[in-house]
């Protein structure tokens, strides 16, 4: 039996067309995927990530227990309500989970971890914190909706009581806080501002249908994954997964490994430096007609590689992808799609935010 | 539910074929396959003058989600292509059976057209 949000019927009253991922049933989309997208680029749209995990870690010794377990580092998360995004690492550098860690105060911090590696983390973390005295608790009656776009931010303030809206209105990028019921965190997986909330399953559909009611577009995972895509955010298990490092998954960016902190998979980060990292994750922009897709084999100057994600770009009005590609390949590339060798530029994602496309990339 | 006129002629595949005053063949993609594949926003269509033969995949529909082939409900000879699929792929999520269509066949066995489904049967097929 596929499992389902507390949102499931707002989805089917709303026309979604429904498919599974990672055992839940969720939308792909309420008719057009592309009108989805633009939708988020220019005004508001919302997602339903209900089936995400929220996890939250109780106990004194919180903040040494994710200081190990993340390879971001948990000293940078200082004021109430920071936000950082993390891989969580196994003793071999490879990716367990990609995930976003909130300080609420010294004895509790919150993580939102992926749906499709909802076993595997509990597990890992379970394990892990053994040796803290911590409590994990999963937060399974939490439902979750991401509403993103530059006109997010108004569109759900203009719901809530004047007090906490005035609060709320100076989140800053990457800061959450506890409003009533609802958690609201300035964060998202699009490219675009906004926030993501977390609240009781049962307040779900309330909210939900206030957001329809204040014009914000339901939005499927369909039009999320093009959104990310062009924002250049990694996917789990297709971008990055326990097979590569943070290194070679354009993610150094999110190591903290400069100080003495030990953490799991820090040796052997620094062994992958010391040897020379010999791949690299970098977006791809079609110069010719036709749609890059996953799995398609690049070849460059220096050799060969794959993409790892690859879609038509809605903003870019292109095909663009992820690709994992020889550390020393720069420039252009050529894609084989059905055994047409095809004309790629080599670029630094992000592709397109905060409503355009990003400079230098076409 | 996906609309599926009564005048053309389907394959198992999701194509159709309307057969013309002048004897050709145009073909397209369906209602119900359109709305499978979403948003479309690529086209690769035979050349005109290309000979192609039943059942071979001979064009290529892509939408945002996936690249789908289009196999030849029958055999002939690529007399037309629809251009504008070039600029406008979504026209065939717009209008599958009309402004939508792919291309057009000099038909090379008219007999063939015999051996596909009507209405009726795609509209089964689809149940299925």
């Amino acid at each position: 039996m596929p499992k389902h949000t507390p949102l499931y019927d707002a989805h089917i009253a709303a026309g979604a067309r429904m498919v599974d991922f990672g055992g839940w049933e969720m939308p792909i989309n309420y008719g057009s995927q592309i009108e989805e997208h633009h939708k988020v680029r220019k005004a508001a749209g919302m997602f339903d990530v209900s089936h995400m995990t929220v996890v939250d870690i109780h106990g004194a010794r919180s903040r040494h227990f994710l200081s190990y377990l993340l390879a971001n580092d948990v000293a940078k998360l200082q004021t109430p309500g920071r936000a950082f995004y993390t891989c969580m690492l196994n003793e071999k550098g490879g990716v367990i989970d990609d995930l976003i860690t909130y300080f609420m105060d010294e004895t509790y911090f919150r993580m939102v971890v992926n749906a499709a590696t909802h076993d595997k983390d509990m597990a890992w973390i379970s394990s892990q914190a053994q040796a803290f005295d911590v409590v994990v608790k999963e937060r399974a009656e939490l439902a979750m909706i991401a509403v993103q776009g530059p006109r997010a931010r108004e569109a759900v303030l203009s719901l809530l009581p004047e007090s906490d809206a005035l609060v709320a209105a100076e989140l800053k990028p990457f800061n959450a806080g506890q409003f009533g019921d609802l958690f609201i965190a300035r964060t998202g997986y699009t490219g675009e501002d906004g926030f993501e909330i977390a609240l009781p399953a049962e307040s779900a559909t309330v909210l939900w249908d206030q957001l329809l009611g204040v014009g914000v577009a339901p939005c499927g995972l369909g039009a999320r994954d093009t959104l990310r895509l062009e924002a250049g955010m990694n996917l789990y298990g297709q971008d990055m997964d326990e097979s590569v490092t943070p290194l070679e998954s354009g993610l150094a960016w999110t190591l903290a490994f400069k100080d003495e902190r030990e953490f799991i998979g820090k040796e052997a980060l620094l062994e992958q430096i010391e040897n020379g990292v010999k791949n690299q994750l970098v977006g791809l922009v079609l110069k010719d007609r036709g749609v890059l897709r996953p799995g398609q084999r690049v070849i460059t100057q220096a050799g060969e590689g794959v993409t790892t994600s690859g879609s038509f770009s809605p903003t870019l009005q292109k095909a663009i992808a992820f690709a994992r590609i020889p550390k020393n390949a720069s420039q252009s590339c050529q894609v084989d799609i059905r055994g047409k060798l095809l004309e790629c530029t080599i670029v630094r994602p992000p592709f397109a935010r905060n409503g355009t496309v990003c400079e230098g990339v076409i | 539910m996906s609309n599926i006129p009564s005048h053309l002629q389907y394959t198992e595949s999701h194509e159709w074929v309307s057969a013309e005053d002048n004897g050709n063949a145009r073909i397209g993609i369906t209602d119900h396959a359109q709305e499978a594949l979403g948003d479309l926003v690529f086209v690769e269509l035979p050349a005109v003058g290309d000979e192609i033969s039943q059942g071979d995949p001979c064009a290529v529909v892509e939408s945002v989600k996936a690249a789908s082939d289009i196999y030849a409900p029958v055999s002939g000879l690529v007399v037309a292509i629809n251009e504008d699929l070039e600029s406008d792929p979504a026209l065939i999520n717009a209008d599958p059976y009309g402004d939508g269509w792919l291309f057009e066949l000099e038909l090379i066995d008219s007999e063939e057209l015999d051996g596909l489904k009507d209405a009726e049967a795609y509209e089964e097929s689809l149940d299925d």
